[in-house]
C-alpha cells in the first residue's frame, strides 16, 4: 500500500468536516450557520472534489468567496486553560514539549530522504510524486500520537484544537488555494503572453543594462502580480531573457536563470498574492495588520533586487 | 504572431491591483479577478466556472502544509509550549531578538540549501517556537512589552523564515525551481547544467543573508529606541540607575 496525497486530502477533509459540524453547534459563534457552511463546502472540496464536475466546484469556490467577502466567516470563543495552568503545565513538561514540535520537521525530513528505500511488497510506501507533503502528513500523525501520549490528551481534543486554530485563521486559510487557482486562470486566459508582448513592444532594450534591469525588475513585478516566481519565469524568460539577454547580448543563460528566479523571489516577499508566506503567517501570529509581514520584508527585498541588477549584469557578461 | 495577442486579459492585473489597494476582501478580489479575466479572454460563463473549479482542485495541495500540523500545534500550545519556549530562551543570557533571528536565518538558509526545506515553516516553527522566543528574549531584558513591539517581533520572525527559505532552497540542485528552469531553457533550445544554475544562485543568496542579517543586527537597537520612547528601559540599566525616570 502506498500512502498518497489523496489520503491526506481525505484526512484534511475529515478534520474540516468536524470543524464544520462543531461550528454549526457552536453557540458562541454569532455567525455559526454561514461559517459552518463555509467550512462544510471546503471539506467537500477535499473529500469529493475530484469526483464532482469542475463546474460545480467552481460554483462552490465562488460561493465560499462570497461568504468570506461579505463577512460571513466568524469565530467562536474557545475556553483555554488559565495562564497559571499554562505556566504549571510548561513547568511540568519542560523540554519534553519541544519533542513533538520538532518531530514534525524531523519525520518529514527523514521521510523525504529515505522515500526511495521504503517499499512494501515492491510498492513504494510514500507516494514518489509528493514525498515531502506525504512525509509531512506522516510526521503530523506520528507527532499527534506523541503529544497525546505525552500530555494524556485524546485525539478528539486534537480535533477541537484544530477547530480553535482554524477559527483563528478564518478565510485566510483558503486564500493560498484561491490565489493558486487565479494563477491557473491567468495562464489559461493568456495574461502572461499579453504582459510579455507589452514589455517587449514598449520598452527600448537597445542598451544592455536597461535590458538586464527590465528582466530583473520584470521578474519581481510579475511575481508580485502572480504571487509566484514559477509563473513569472516562463513569461519573462521567454519574452526578454532568451530573445534579448541571450539572443542579442550573448549572456550566460545559467546565470540569467539563477538570478532571474531569485529576483522573482524578491517579488514574493512583497506581495499579498503570496498568501501562504505573507498573509497566512500574519493571521497565524494574530497580527492586526494583515500586511505586517510584508512591511518587515520590504527593505530586504528592494535592496536585494537592486543588488541583483548589478550581479546579473556583471556575472552574465563576464 | 505577436500582433494577434489578446490584450484584454490584462484587465485582470488592473482588477487585482485596484482590489488590493482599495482593501476589499482578498477572497472576493481574487474571484472577481478570475471571472473578469476569463470573461475578457472570451470564455462563456460555464467555461469560466469550470476553469475556476479545475484550478481550485489542482491547487488543493497548497493548504495542506498549514492544515496538517494544526492539531499537534494546538495541543502543544494548550500545554504551554509557547510559554516554555519563552522561558527557555530567557535562560540564555546573551540572547537578544536580533541575535536569535540571525542564527535562525543562517540555519534556515543552510538547511534549505541542502534540501531540508521542511525544517521550518510558519505553522510548525514560527508560531509555536521562533516568535515566542523572539518575544521571550526581549522580555527577559525589558519586562512586559507593549503590543506594538510584540507584533513587530512576530512579523520579523515570519519575515526571517521566508528570507531564509527562499534564498536557501534555490541553490539546492534537486529543487523544483531548478528543474523548471532547465526544462524551460531546453525547450527554448538552450542546454544548461542544473548544477551551474544552482551555483550561480549562491552570490545572490549570500547578499540576501548579508542584507537581512544587517537589518536584524540593527533590530535590537531599533527596539531599544522604540521602547525608550515609550518609557521602557532595559532591566539591567534600570537596576543600575533605579532613580532615573526614563
Amino acid at each position: 500500500m502506498t500512502i498518497t496525497i489523496q489520503h491526506l486530502y481525505y484526512l484534511v477533509g475529515a478534520v474540516l468536516a468536524f470543524t464544520a459540524v462543531a461550528t454549526l453547534t457552536d453557540r458562541s459563534n454569532a455567525k455559526r450557520y454561514s461559517t459552518g457552511l463555509f467550512w462544510a463546502l471546503y471539506a467537500l472540496v477535499f473529500l469529493v472534489g475530484d469526483l464532482l464536475p469542475a463546474l460545480w466546484v467552481g460554483v462552490g469556490a465562488v460561493a465560499m468567496a462570497l461568504i468570506a467577502g461579505f463577512g460571513g466567516v466568524g469565530a467562536g470563543k474557545h475556553q483555554g486553560p488559565s495562564p497559571s495552568q499554562y505556566a504549571a503545565s510548561a513547568k511540568r513538561l519542560g523540554n519534553k514539549l519541544f519533542v513533538p514540535a520538532l518531530a514534525i520537521p524531523l519525520v518529514t525530513m527523514v521521510g523525504t530522504l529515505s522515500a526511495k528505500y521504503l517499499a512494501i511488497g515492491g510498492a513504494p510506501l510514500l507516494d514518489p510524486k509528493n514525498t515531502t507533503l506525504v512525509s509531512l502528513g506522516v510526521g503530523c500523525v506520528v507527532s499527534l500520537a506523541l503529544v497525546c501520549w505525552l500530555t494524556r490528551e485524546t485525539p478528539a481534543q486534537g480535533l477541537r484544537e484544530s477547530h480553535r486554530l482554524t477559527d483563528a485563521l478564518g478565510w485566510a486559510l483558503v486564500l493560498p488555494q484561491m490565489l493558486g487557482m487565479l494563477g491557473l486562470v491567468f495562464s489559461d486566459a493568456g495574461v502572461g503572453k499579453a504582459v510579455a508582448y507589452v514589455t517587449t513592444t514598449y520598452i527600448n532594450m537597445d542598451v544592455r543594462f536597461v535590458a538586464v534591469a527590465v528582466y530583473v525588475v520584470g521578474m519581481a513585478l510579475f511575481t508580485v502580480i502572480m504571487g509566484n516566481g514559477f509563473a513569472a519565469f516562463p513569461v519573462m524568460t521567454g519574452g526578454v531573457g532568451v530573445p534579448v539577454l541571450v539572443g542579442v547580448y550573448h549572456g550566460d543563460p545559467a546565470v540569467m536563470a539563477a538570478v532571474g528566479m531569485l529576483s522573482g523571489y524578491c517579488g514574493t516577499l512583497l506581495t499579498p498574492m503570496a498568501a501562504n508566506f505573507n498573509i497566512v503567517p500574519a493571521a497565524l501570529l494574530e497580527l492586526p495588520d494583515k500586511n505586517a509581514v510584508i512591511r518587515a520584508q520590504v527593505p530586504t527585498a528592494l535592496t536585494l533586487l537592486a543588488v541583483n541588477v548589478f550581479l546579473l549584469n556583471f556575472m552574465m557578461f563576464r | 504572431m505577436l500582433s494577434d495577442v489578446n490584450l484584454w486579459p490584462l484587465i485582470g492585473v488592473a482588477i487585482i491591483i485596484v482590489g488590493f489597494v482599495l482593501r476589499f476582501n482578498p477572497m472576493l478580489v481574487v474571484v472577481v479577478t478570475a471571472i473578469g479575466t476569463a470573461f475578457a479572454a472570451g470564455f462563456p460563463i460555464d467555461k469560466i466556472l469550470a476553469t475556476i473549479g479545475t484550478g481550485f482542485i489542482k491547487t488543493r495541495n497548497l493548504p495542506l502544509i498549514i492544515l496538517l500540523p494544526l492539531a499537534v500545534i494546538g495541543l502543544l500550545e494548550r500545554h504551554g509550549l509557547r510559554q516554555h519556549a519563552q522561558n527557555w530562551i530567557s535562560s540564555i543570557k546573551s540572547a537578544t531578538a536580533g541575535r536569535l533571528l540571525i542564527v535562525y536565518l543562517a540555519a534556515r538558509q543552510l538547511t534549505a540549501a541542502v534540501g531540508l526545506t521542511s525544517l521550518g515553516g510558519h505553522p510548525q516553527m514560527v508560531r509555536p517556537l521562533l516568535a515566542p522566543m523572539a518575544e521571550g528574549a526581549t522580555e527577559a531584558r525589558y519586562g512586559t512589552l507593549p503590543e506594538r513591539i510584540r507584533h513587530k517581533l512576530r512579523a520579523f520572525s515570519a519575515a526571517t523564515d521566508n528570507v531564509g527559505l527562499f534564498f536557501g532552497e534555490d541553490i539546492f540542485v534537486a529543487f523544483g525551481a531548478i528543474v523548471l528552469m532547465t526544462t524551460f531553457l531546453r525547450e527554448a533550445g538552450i542546454d544548461v547544467e542544473p548544477l551551474h544554475v544552482a551555483v550561480w544562485g549562491i552570490p545572490t543568496a549570500i547578499c540576501a543573508f548579508l542584507i537581512h542579517a544587517w537589518r536584524l543586527y540593527r533590530l535590537d537597537g531599533v527596539l531599544a529606541r522604540e521602547l525608550a520612547a515609550e518609557g521602557i528601559v532595559s532591566l539591567s540599566a534600570a537596576a543600575k540607575t533605579p532613580t532615573r525616570g526614563v
